[in-house]
C-alpha cells in the first residue's frame, strides 16, 4: 500500500475515529486517501484551531486527540496547539505535512524544521524518511503520548513518503529502550508516606492535572476522607475532587481561594499529587507551606525537586500509588484527624466567596453563579485565558474529572472555543460550554463556520468587558492604572457575528439571564453564542507575583455579613506589584 | 479550636560558587540524527552549563555514547540526570564520579617554529607529555596529544611563547573504572 494509505490505516488501528486538518500542497497524497476514507476529517478553519480542538478531545475523553497540518505555515499554526498541550500534558498527535525528502534542507515552498521547532515543546517527534517506517512511527506516537506522563507528538510526513509504496507488517513491535515510565511506586516510600501522614496533624493533598490523567478521582476520594485531609487543586486538577465535598477547598495559587492559600499555609504534611509546583500555584516557593513535610507523588521524576523541596517523593502512577497508600493507612488505627477536620470546615465556611449580585453591568460572579445553574454535572466547560478563566476557576464549583478544560501551562488565548468544539466531538452526549473572553474568542471566531459545517453544538459565552482584562487588571494593581493597549475599543458586535456564520447569537445584560438563555442554547441543541455584557471594573483578588501565596490583594468578597473579619484583606497599594 | 498561622520563610537554597563542580555526564542514546539536537537544546533551554559535548559509536550495534561535562550543584546535576532520561531516545544516564573515571582528550595543536632551537624544544615538550608530531612544515609544527584536559592545559600554556596558530580540542570523553558499565 501507499504510505498516505499507511498513515490512515495506522489512525484507524489507533481506534481514531476523528481528525480535525486544514490541508495543502504536501499532503495532497494524504487528503486523497482521506476522501473516500472511513474516517471522519473536520475541517478546521485555522490549524491552531485543530490542535486545541485535538486537545479538547483528549482531555474531555481520556484518547488521543489528532490533529494535521500542511508544511511551513500549516505546521507552525499547529505550533501554539502544540505547545499548550505540553504544558498540560495533553495526549496529541499532531501530523505535519513536509516537503519531499530530497528538497528538505533547500529552503523549498513551504520549508519549515517542524522537528527543530517543535523539539522542545513536544514530548517526542519524529520524521519519517522512508514510507516503510510510516507504521511504527505512529504506533509509537500513541503510545508514548498516551502514557507515562500524557503529551504531544508529532509526526513529520514528506510527501514523497506518503506516496512511497510499503508492505505493511502484520505485527508491529514498539521498541522503545530509552522509554519505560515508571507505574508502581516504591513500596518502601510509600510506607514511609503512610507513616509520615499519620504523624501528621494537620494534613493537605494538593492535587493536580495528574489525577484526571490518572483516572484515580475515587482514590484521591477515600485518601482524603480516611486520614481526615482537605483538597485543593490546581488549575489543571479542577474537578478532580467535587468541589461541594465538605473537605474541598478550591482552587489554590494565585488567583486561588482564600481558604486553600491560607490552609496550605498552616498545613504540617503536604501530600502533592500529580503537580508540578508552578509558580501560579505557589507563588514565592520560599514562603509555600512553610511548616509543611511535603510528600510528592508523581509520574515525572523530573518534576520531583525541581521547583520545590520535597521531603518524600514517590515517582509512579498516581492510581496505583494512591490506592496503595489507602491500603496501608486503612490497616492502622486513628487515621482521621476530626479536630483538624472541624476547624478546616469551619475556616472554609467563613471565606466562601460571595457570588450573588445584583448588579447591571453584570457582576462575573453573578453570570458564572448561573452558568452553575444551567448546566448539570455532566455538562463540559471550557475556558479561555485571563479574567474568565481565573473567575470561573475561582467561582464555578466542579464536581467531576475531565468536566473542566483550561489551558494552564502556557495560558494561551483562544483556547477556550475550539477546545470546547474538539471536547464536544469526543463526548456528543455530553454538553459544552466554552466561557470565553471577548478578547480570546476573537483570535479564533472563525472557527464559528466549523462548528457550524459539522453542526458541532458548543455553547460560547464570551464574557464581554471590552477589555484584555486581565491584562488591564495588573496595569490597575501595578502600574498605576496606566491602561496600555488593553483596552479593546473597537469590536465586532458578536451576535451579529455569530449570524454571519449562521449561528444563534444572544445578549445578556441582566441578572437571570445568563441562566435562561444558557438553558434555551443547550435546549437547542444547535451551535451558539452568548454575548454577556459584564461590568468591565470588576477585578479578581489576587496574589501579586513573587508574594506568599497568603498576600492576597483586592477585595475579597465573601458570602458572610461582615466582610471584614476575614483576615489577610489588603488593599492593592500595600504590597507592591511585579 | 484555633490554629496559630506563623509564616516561616522556607530556607532560601543559595548555592555558593564552591558549591558548583564539575560533573562528567555519560549518557547512552540511540544512534540517530537529532538525538545531538535534543541534548544539546535541552542543555541551553533548561540554562544547564554545558562546557564540552562528545560522541561516538559505542560497544552496541545502534547505540552512541556521549559524554558531557557540566557544571553545577547537586540540585541542577539531578535536573539534568531527570530531563535527559526524559529523552525517549535517551537509554542510561549516569553521573560518574571523577575518582573513578577514566577521562581523557585529545588535542591537536598547530604551533609557529621556525628556529632550529624552538624546533627542538618543543619537539622535547611533546616528547615529555608523551605527544607526538604529526606534521612538520617549513614554519610549523602540529603536535598530537592526549590527556586530562589539565595535562593539555598545561602543554598548551608551555607552547603559548612559540605562537601557537591553531588548537582543536575534542573535549574529553570518559570511562568508569573496572569492571561496572553504565
Ligand atoms: C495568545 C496570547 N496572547 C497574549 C496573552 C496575554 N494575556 C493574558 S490574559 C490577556 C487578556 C485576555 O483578554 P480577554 O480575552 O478579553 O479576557 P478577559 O481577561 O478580559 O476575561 C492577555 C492579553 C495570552 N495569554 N495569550
Ligand atoms: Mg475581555
Amino acid at each position: 500500500m501507499k504510505g498516505s494509505q499507511a498513515i490512515i490505516k495506522s489512525l484507524t488501528d489507533e481506534g481514531v475515529d476523528v481528525v480535525f486538518g486544514y490541508p495543502g500542497g504536501v499532503l495532497l497524497p494524504l487528503y486523497d486517501v482521506i476522501y473516500d476514507s472511513d474516517l471522519k476529517h473536520i475541517l478546521v478553519r485555522h490549524e491552531q484551531c485543530a490542535a486545541h480542538a485535538a486537545d479538547g478531545y483528549a482531555r474531555a475523553s481520556g484518547k488521543v486527540g489528532v490533529c494535521i497540518g500542511t508544511s511551513g505555515p500549516g505546521a507552525t499554526n499547529l505550533v501554539t496547539g502544540i505547545a499548550t498541550a505540553y504544558m498540560d500534558s495533553a495526549p496529541i498527535v499532531a501530523l505535519a505535512g513536509q516537503v519531499g525528502t530530497s528538497m528538505i534542507g533547500n529552503d523549498a515552498f513551504q520549508e519549515v524544521d517542524t522537528i527543530g521547532i517543535t523539539m522542545p515543546i513536544s514530548k517526542h517527534n519524529y520524521q519519517a524518511m522512508d514510507s516503510s517506517e510510516i507504521p511504527q512511527m505512529i504506533r509509537s506516537s500513541f503510545y508514548i503520548a498516551r502514557t507515562g506522563r500524557p503529551g504531544p507528538v508529532v509526526v513529520d510526513l514528506p510527501k514523497d513518503v506518503q506516496k512511497g509504496e510499503l508492505d505493511y507488517p502484520e505485527n508491529i513491535t514498539i521498541d522503545l529502550p530509552g522509554y519505560k515510565p515508571t507505574k508502581k511506586g516504591h513500596p518502601l516510600q510509600v510506607k514511609k508516606a503512610s507513616e509520615l501522614i499519620l504523624k501528621s496533624k494537620k494534613p493537605v493533598i494538593l492535587a493536580g492535572g495528574g489525577i484526571i490523567h490518572s483516572e484515580s478521582s475515587e482514590e484521591l476520594q477515600h485518601l482524603s476522607e480516611l486520614i481526615g485531609a482537605p483538597v485543593t487543586t490546581t488549575l489543571m486538577g479542577k474537578g478532580c475532587f467535587p468541589e461541594d465535598h465538605p473537605l474541598a477547598l478550591g482552587m489554590l495559587g494565585m488567583h486561588g481561594r482564600v481558604a486553600s492559600n491560607m490552609i496550605v499555609d498552616e498545613c504540617d504534611c503536604l501530600i502533592a499529587v500529580g503537580c508540578r509546583f508552578s509558580d501560579r500555584t505557589t507563588g514565592d516557593v520560599t514562603k509555600f507551606a512553610p511548616n509543611a513535610k511535603v510528600i510528592h507523588i508523581d509520574v515525572d521524576p523530573a518534576e520531583i525537586g525541581k521547583n520545590v523541596a520535597v521531603d518524600l517523593p514517590i515517582v509512579g502512577d498516581a492510581k496505583i500509588i494512591l490506592s496503595h497508600l489507602v491500603r496501608v493507612i486503612s490497616q492502622t488505627k486513628d487515621q482521621g484527624k476530626p479536630d483538624w477536620v472541624d476547624y478546616v470546615k469551619s475556616f472554609r465556611a467563613s471565606c466562601l466567596p460571595r457570588l450573588s449580585f445584583d448588579d447591571v453591568p453584570l457582576k462575573p460572579q453573578q453570570v458564572i453563579k448561573e452558568i452553575s445553574e444551567a448546566v448539570t454535572d455532566d455538562t463540559i466547560l471550557t475556558t479561555d485565558v485571563g479574567q474568565n478563566q481565573m473567575w470561573m476557576a475561582h467561582y464555578f464549583t466542579s464536581r467531576n474529572p475531565r468536566k473542566f478544560i483550561s489551558s494552564g501551562g502556557l495560558g494561551t488565548m483562544g483556547f477556550g472555543f475550539p477546545s470546547a468544539m474538539g471536547a464536544k466531538v469526543a463526548m456528543p452526549d455530553n454538553d459544552a460550554v466554552a466561557v470565553c473572553g471577548d478578547g480570546g474568542f476573537l483570535m479564533v471566531c472563525q472557527d464559528l463556520a466549523t462548528v457550524k459545517e459539522y453542526d458541532i453544538p458548543v455553547v460560547v459565552c464570551v464574557l464581554d468587558n471590552r477589555y484584555l482584562g486581565m491584562v488591564a487588571q495588573w496595569q490597575k494593581l501595578f502600574y498605576d492604572e496606566r491602561i496600555s493597549h488593553t483596552k479593546l475599543k473597537a469590536m465586532p458586535d458578536f451576535v451579529k457575528l455569530a449570524e454571519s456564520f449562521g449561528i444563534n447569537g444572544y445578549r445578556v445584560e441582566r441578572p437571570g439571564e445568563m441562566k435562561e438563555t444558557l438553558q434555551e442554547a443547550l435546549k437547542s441543541g444547535e451551535p451558539s453564542l452568548i454575548d454577556v455584557m459584564i461590568d468591565p471594573d470588576e477585578i479578581l483578588p489576587m496574589v501579586p507575583p513573587g508574594c506568599g501565596i497568603t498576600e492576597i490583594v483586592g477585595e475579597y468578597k465573601v458570602e458572610r455579613e461582615n466582610p471584614n473579619e476575614i483576615p489577610y484583606r489588603r488593599s492593592a497599594q500595600e504590597t507592591g506589584g511585579d | 479550636m484555633k490554629y496559630p498561622t506563623g509564616v516561616l520563610p522556607r530556607k532560601l537554597e543559595v548555592t555558593k560558587m564552591d558549591q558548583r563542580r564539575n560533573h562528567i555526564i555519560s549518557a547512552l542514546v540511540m544512534h540517530r540524527p537529532g538525538v545531538l539536537q535534543r541534548v544539546a537544546g535541552l542543555f541551553t533551554r533548561r540554562g544547564f552549563n554545558i562546557d564540552s559535548i562528545t560522541v561516538g559509536p559505542s560497544e552496541q550495534d545502534g547505540l552512541a555514547r556521549m559524554t558531557i561535562i557540566s557544571k553545577g550543584d547537586e540540585k541542577v546535576l539531578e535536573q539534568i540526570t531527570k530531563q535527559l532520561n526524559k529523552i525517549i531516545e535517551v537509554i542510561k544516564v549516569r553521573d560518574l564520579d571523577a575518582e573513578g573515571t577514566v577521562t581523557r582528550e585529545l588535542c591537536l595543536i598547530k604551533t609557529h617554529a621556525t628556529s632550529e632551537r624552538s624546533r627542538s624544544e618543543i619537539i622535547q615538550y611533546a616528547n615529555i607529555f608523551r605527544g607526538r608530531i604529526v606534521d612538520v612544515g617549513p614554519e610549523n609544527l602540529t603536535l598530537e596529544i592526549t590527556g586530562t584536559p589539565e595535562k593539555i592545559d598545561a602543554l598548551i600554556d608551555l607552547l603559548r611563547g612559540y605562537g601557537i596558530k591553531e588548537i582543536a580540542r575534542t573535549g574529553p570523553t570518559a570511562i568508569s573504572r573496572g569492571s561496572k558499565t553504565i
